[in-house]
């Protein structure tokens, strides 16, 4: 038999076993018994130069070709053995997936706080820097720079809170603010216009605790205050404000309303979203839902700051938050914010 | 305010639909709360007459009664004795809802037999048609009621009633609302003319009136009526009182107030003789100490700011607000003195205040109605007493008046209109608009300009901008565009607290926390309870001076308490692990200013022992739970805290730590001290932290620089060490970091027990050591470690665990 004879043998048998074979260590037997540095095929590699010039080039040629064709079976056969132990080992411990995940606490904001990121991401858009301001106020900021002296009947619809503090001579009477209108004032003594803001708050009043009524709630006040301000721009923010926040099919109302901190007095009243206008319980069969009260600035007011109503107009509002998020849950007693019941929380 | 359309329709033409006035009076500023309508429910009840009236067959005290309803004459059993024939009364068919005259249930009227005979319908009284509790007879309509006609269609009404901005006294009245409502609908309002006979000697001979207090009333007028009856008055002027929600009590008390309900005026009839001298009215401030008995029969203490209306004895009035009880109209009065003044609203306002009695009159004057109404009211009123009770008018009135003033016109432009609406309107539509509610408008040199007056009944409009307030709601509001604002944003200098907050918030909602808000306002008792120990507070807390209850009468100083009673009250219903905060606000006095409101975060975490559930998640709490959320939350703020001993009463001893920044004890973090707890009525180890995130704000504003990643690889070396139960951690890791080339440390293992000598612990470390510069050799890092632990032992007693 001559060599190359000897290497078609030696082809058909290795081939043979490596057929058989499934697991890495005969594999790696395999390997050494015909491709290892003993085996037949090396051997006849390396005892070439002894064979006569005519036979060398034709089983050199054959011993290359065999040598290669084995090396690449032997790696196919590898990477069959590694995808068989996958596919065993995924078979054998397969999970029960419905067994809950180990538990991650989770969090979140309370739901005022959520409406009120909310609301100030949409004002932000538009221009208005988020500020905020003191929860305890002097009568000054929460009443006479508004055009609310003292015996104005408007003090009697937001009942007040006093403060009991040693008064020195200037008499000055300290409350909790009933509305966030106070840092309208505040912010227009520091910043001359252009001016927007908006201001989220806590405000207070002397209120009997009940379903609808709370001694601390929380407002947000907006104030934009520039040379050309007009009543279509307030209608205009309010209406893109609305569009974003409750969505672009509830319809908007703007009708005459008063305030004495501006003139003219606006409230803006969105589509009731139970009855779609129609009028039911929620609504009170108007149809319509009270979201805010605006209105321009009044001349008084930005006069008493040292801005000139002749050279500038403003507008601004405020709206009660936790109507909000009410109107849109269904929550029927307002009580619920701030009872921390974490069954309630949880919900939002 | 309520207003019965019907008596509306007598000053204005109604032409809209009831809902769309309604709908437009809204839009215009006044909005109808709610609409009541009489006689909705009169089905089956018609007019009919008495055509017989005949003695029941089998009862003394009930009788037959035959009606005419024009197509059939039905015959009832009744019980009222005051049916006589020919009467006008309502007439209720079987099937009528009614209000039943014995139990106040609403009714459906049934066929009934009374002692033996058939009565199939009803004729009714005021109390079982719903319209007032009189049931003592059955109710007799007037004369000219058209029989067989529908009930609603004689005496059904509908009523607006309305929220009257407390700009707009003018609309606290009927033919207020009716010039409103003209304005709106295009109508010319009609008031009627007013005029009556006075025969009598002349007023000023009589009496006079002297005003000591002229700031304080700046008109008086009044008139004099000789030999009235007092009696009940006619059924139309008690049906108007009583819809529109006031209470009849006699001819001369209905006038004073259906004359207020009409003009918008208060007035006070007294009883002529009842007046000390009967000569002399004094309108002057209460004296010190002045006592008077009002006519709801409380005696009131007045003050001296308060204005009252005096004979020459002694007040006999609280100016504006309620008359006194000595010179009240009674039965027996048979000659009046009727007042119609005016009062300054801040006056009236604080004495009503102070007093604590709000009166129809009262509400008028603090919203300042207008001199010029007086004399009006006062004619109108005169002519009605004239005629329902008789008598007769001393000639002229008295009509003191120092407050006379000529209101200023205001000037308009048709521009500055359009610079404060952003729509121009023709100076036609402006004219148009001011001139329907009653204004003046006087054109000027500029086309573009007018002098406007405002009619004689609003005291709300002082400037141009009210001027153009009145345009546009007239106009409507709808046809103002909507413009987004247009001009170059303004500058912005966002206040970084806000961010903090939130980002500190959020961080937590990371880490599992529930936010919860609680209320500012606390009580005493709940701040020291949170603070137990001294059993006083540091700091006094704010009190409010009117507190609704005592649980809201102090300004909180510390959100701990209201946080622990979240738990607790959570805790009724959750044996779970409890993870909560609160970020708001507390509020400490400072000496004659506003107090400080910093801002603090306060957060727990608590768990029962009794959790059970899959893998994880039942591991109780500990102190380095709260520990660990402070310091991942203040790694994501950027601070690097440092803690240290503490002193918090309401913490335990031994488990607590204050969170120091930059030397500053910025916040505490612990174990709730077993006692709070107990008073707090929580189970279970609570673990508290506070942060003041206003102080911690300025550290939290670094520059950061970068730092290059070390390029060479990291020698990792673990050694446990023995060391005195006494030694800390930190001190340990202070001495380790003090090796140029130790890049982190990490504590990975503490033990103490057999394994150790007692009195000791063991600590192991995981060192990395790395250089900045090449790669380091097994030999540079076993040099470092060998000079470490020698370090260790010299300095800490250190030795290695073997």
């Amino acid at each position: 038999m001559d060599v190359l004879e000897q290497l078609a043998e030696l082809k058909v048998r290795a081939l043979g076993e490596l057929a058989d074979i499934d697991d890495a260590r005969e594999l790696e037997s395999w390997r050494v018994c015909y491709l290892g540095k003993k085996s037949r095929l090396t051997a006849v590699l390396r005892n070439l130069g002894e064979l006569p010039l005519s036979e060398k080039k034709s089983v050199g040629a054959g011993a290359n070709r065999l040598r290669v064709e084995l090396e690449s079976n032997l790696e196919q056969k590898k990477r069959a053995l590694r995808e068989a132990k996958l596919a065993s080992s995924v078979q054998k411990e397969g999970l029960d997936i419905s067994l809950p995940g180990y538990p991650f606490p989770v969090g979140r904001l309370h739901p005022v706080t959520q409406t009120i990121h909310k609301i100030n991401d949409i004002f932000t858009s538009m221009g208005f820097q988020v500020v905020e301001g003191p929860e305890v106020e002097w009568d000054y900021y929460n009443f006479e720079a508004l055009n609310i002296p003292e015996e104005h009947p408007a003090r009697d619809t937001m009942a007040t809170l006093w403060i009991d503090y040693e008064k020195d001579s200037n008499q000055r009477q300290m409350l909790l603010r009933t509305h966030t209108s106070p840092m309208q004032i505040r912010f227009m003594e520091k910043v001359r216009p252009p001016l927007r803001i908006v201001v989220p708050g806590k405000v207070y009043r002397y209120e009997a605790t009940d379903a609808t009524h709370i001694p601390m709630f929380h407002q947000i006040e907006g104030l934009a205050v520039d040379e050309g301000i007009t009543m279509a721009d307030l209608k205009g923010t309010l209406y893109e404000f609305s569009r974003r926040f409750f969505g672009k099919d509830r319809k908007v109302r703007f009708r005459c309303d008063y305030f004495p901190f501006v003139e003219p007095g606006v409230e803006m009243a969105i589509e009731c979203a139970v009855c779609k206008g129609e009028g039911c319980r929620l609504c009170g069969s108007s149809g319509w839902i009270e979201i805010l009260g605006a209105g321009m600035v009044h001349p008084e007011v930005l006069r008493r700051v040292g801005i000139d109503p002749e050279v500038y107009t403003g507008f601004a509002f405020g709206m009660g938050i936790e109507r909000i998020p009410m109107l849109r849950y269904g929550i029927d007693d307002i009580r619920l914010f701030y009872s921390s019941d974490l069954r309630f929380l949880r919900q939002f | 305010m309520k207003v019965p359309l019907k008596w509306l329709k007598e000053y204005v033409a109604v032409t809209l639909p009831v809902t769309e006035l309604a709908e437009r009076l809204a839009m215009a500023g006044t909005e109808v709360k709610g609409t009541e309508v009489i006689g909705g429910k009169w089905e089956n009840i018609l007019v009919g007459e008495v055509i017989t009236v005949e003695p029941h067959p089998n009862a003394d005290r009930l009788r037959l009664v035959t009606v005419e309803l024009g197509t059939e004459q039905p015959t009832v059993v009744c019980g009222a004795p005051n049916l006589r024939l020919g009467d006008k009364v309502a007439f209720a068919r079987v099937g009528a809802e009614l209000i039943d005259g014995h139990s106040g249930q609403k009714i459906i009227l049934k066929p009934a037999k009374i002692r033996g005979v058939v009565s199939s319908g009803m004729v009714l009284s005021e109390k079982e048609l719903g319209i007032s509790d009189i049931h003592e007879g059955i109710m007799v309509l007037p004369p000219e009621a058209p029989v067989g006609a529908p009930l609603a269609e004689c005496l059904g009404d509908t009523i607006f009633d309305l929220d009257i901005t407390p700009n707009r006294p003018d609309l606290l009245s009927v033919i207020g609302v009716a010039r409103e409502v003209a304005a709106l609908t295009g109508e010319e309002p009609s008031i009627p003319e007013v005029s009556y006979e006075a025969k009598g000697a002349p007023i000023e001979e009589q009496v006079s009136v002297e005003i000591a207090a002229p700031q304080l009333c700046s008109r008086y007028s009044a008139s004099l009526i000789y030999g009235i009856k007092i009696a009940e008055s006619p059924r139309w002027l008690k049906s108007r009182l009583l819809a529109s929600g006031m209470r009849p009590i006699n001819n001369i008390v209905d006038v004073t107030n259906y004359v207020m309900l009409e003009y918008g005026q208060p007035l006070h009839a007294f009883d002529f003789f009842k007046l000390w001298g009967n000569k002399k009215i004094i309108v002057r401030r209460a004296g010190g100490g002045e006592v008077m008995v009002s006519l709801d029969g409380v005696e009131r203490a007045l003050q001296g700011d308060m204005l009252v209306i005096a004979d020459e004895k002694q007040a006999v009035a609280i100016a504006g607000v309620m008359g006194g009880a000595s010179s009240e109209v009674s039965q027996e009065t048979t000659s009046i003195l009727l007042e119609s003044a005016n009062f300054a609203p801040a006056s009236i306002h604080h004495t009503s205040s102070s007093l604590r009695l709000i009166s129809e009159s009262s509400m008028r004057f603090e919203r300042g109605i207008r001199p010029e109404l007086t004399l009006l009211a006062l004619k109108r009123a005169t002519q009605l007493i004239l005629l329902l009770a008789g008598g007769e008018a001393a000639k002229g009135l008295i009509d003191v008046y120092p407050g006379r003033k000529e209101p200023e016109p205001i000037s308009l432009s048709t521009e500055r209109l359009e610079r404060l609406l952003g729509v121009e309107f023709s100076p036609q539509q402006i004219v148009a608009a001011l001139t329907s509610l009653g204004f003046n408008c006087e054109p000027t040199s500029s086309a573009s300009e007018f002098r406007v007056r405002a009619p004689y009944w609003r005291s709300d409009i002082h400037l141009e901008a009210d001027l153009i307030e009145e345009v546009a709601r007239i106009v409507g509001y709808d046809k103002i565009p909507t413009t987004m604002l247009s001009r170059s944003l303004p500058r912005q200098d966002p206040e970084p607290g806000l961010g903090l907050k939130k980002k500190a918030g959020q961080s937590l909602v990371g880490y599992g926390f529930q936010e919860v808000i609680t209320y500012s306002l606390t009580g005493r008792e709940m701040l020291e309870k949170a603070l137990p120990g001294s059993g006083s507070l540091k700091a006094l807390p704010l009190r409010v001076a009117n507190p609704m209850t005592a649980d809201q009468e102090y300004l909180r100083t510390s959100l701990r308490g209201n946080l622990l009673a979240a738990l607790a009250a959570n805790r009724r219903h959750e044996d779970g692990p409890i993870r909560l905060f609160e970020l708001g606000r507390v509020y400490l006095a400072r000496h004659n200013d506003l107090p400080d409101e910093s801002e603090i975060l306060s957060g727990l975490l608590s768990s029962t022992g009794l959790e059970k559930s899959w893998p994880g998640g039942d591991e109780p709490f500990s102190f380095f739970d709260a520990k660990g959320v402070v310091e991942g939350l203040l790694t994501r703020l950027d601070v690097t805290p440092s803690f240290e001993e503490a002193g918090d009463e309401g913490l335990r001893p031994g488990a607590q730590a204050a969170v120091v920044v930059a030397g500053n004890k910025l916040g505490v973090v612990g174990e709730l001290h077993p006692k709070v707890a107990e008073a707090f009525e929580v189970s279970g180890a609570v673990y508290l932290f506070e942060i003041n995130l206003t102080a911690l704000l300025p550290y939290t504003i670094g520059h950061k620089v970068f730092q290059p990643i070390q390029r060479f690889p990291a020698v990792v070396r673990d050694i446990a060490l023995v060391v005195d139960v006494g030694l800390s951690h930190r001190q340990v890791v202070d001495v380790i970091r003090g090796f140029p080339l130790v890049q982190k440390v990490a504590l990975f293992d503490v033990y103490s027990g057999k394994q150790v000598p007692v009195g000791k612990k063991s600590l192991a470390y995981r060192l990395t050591f790395q250089s900045s510069t090449h790669t380091l050799t097994d030999e540079e890092a076993n040099k470092v470690q060998q000079q470490i632990l020698a370090k260790l032992s010299s300095e800490l007693g250190a030795s290695l665990r073997s």
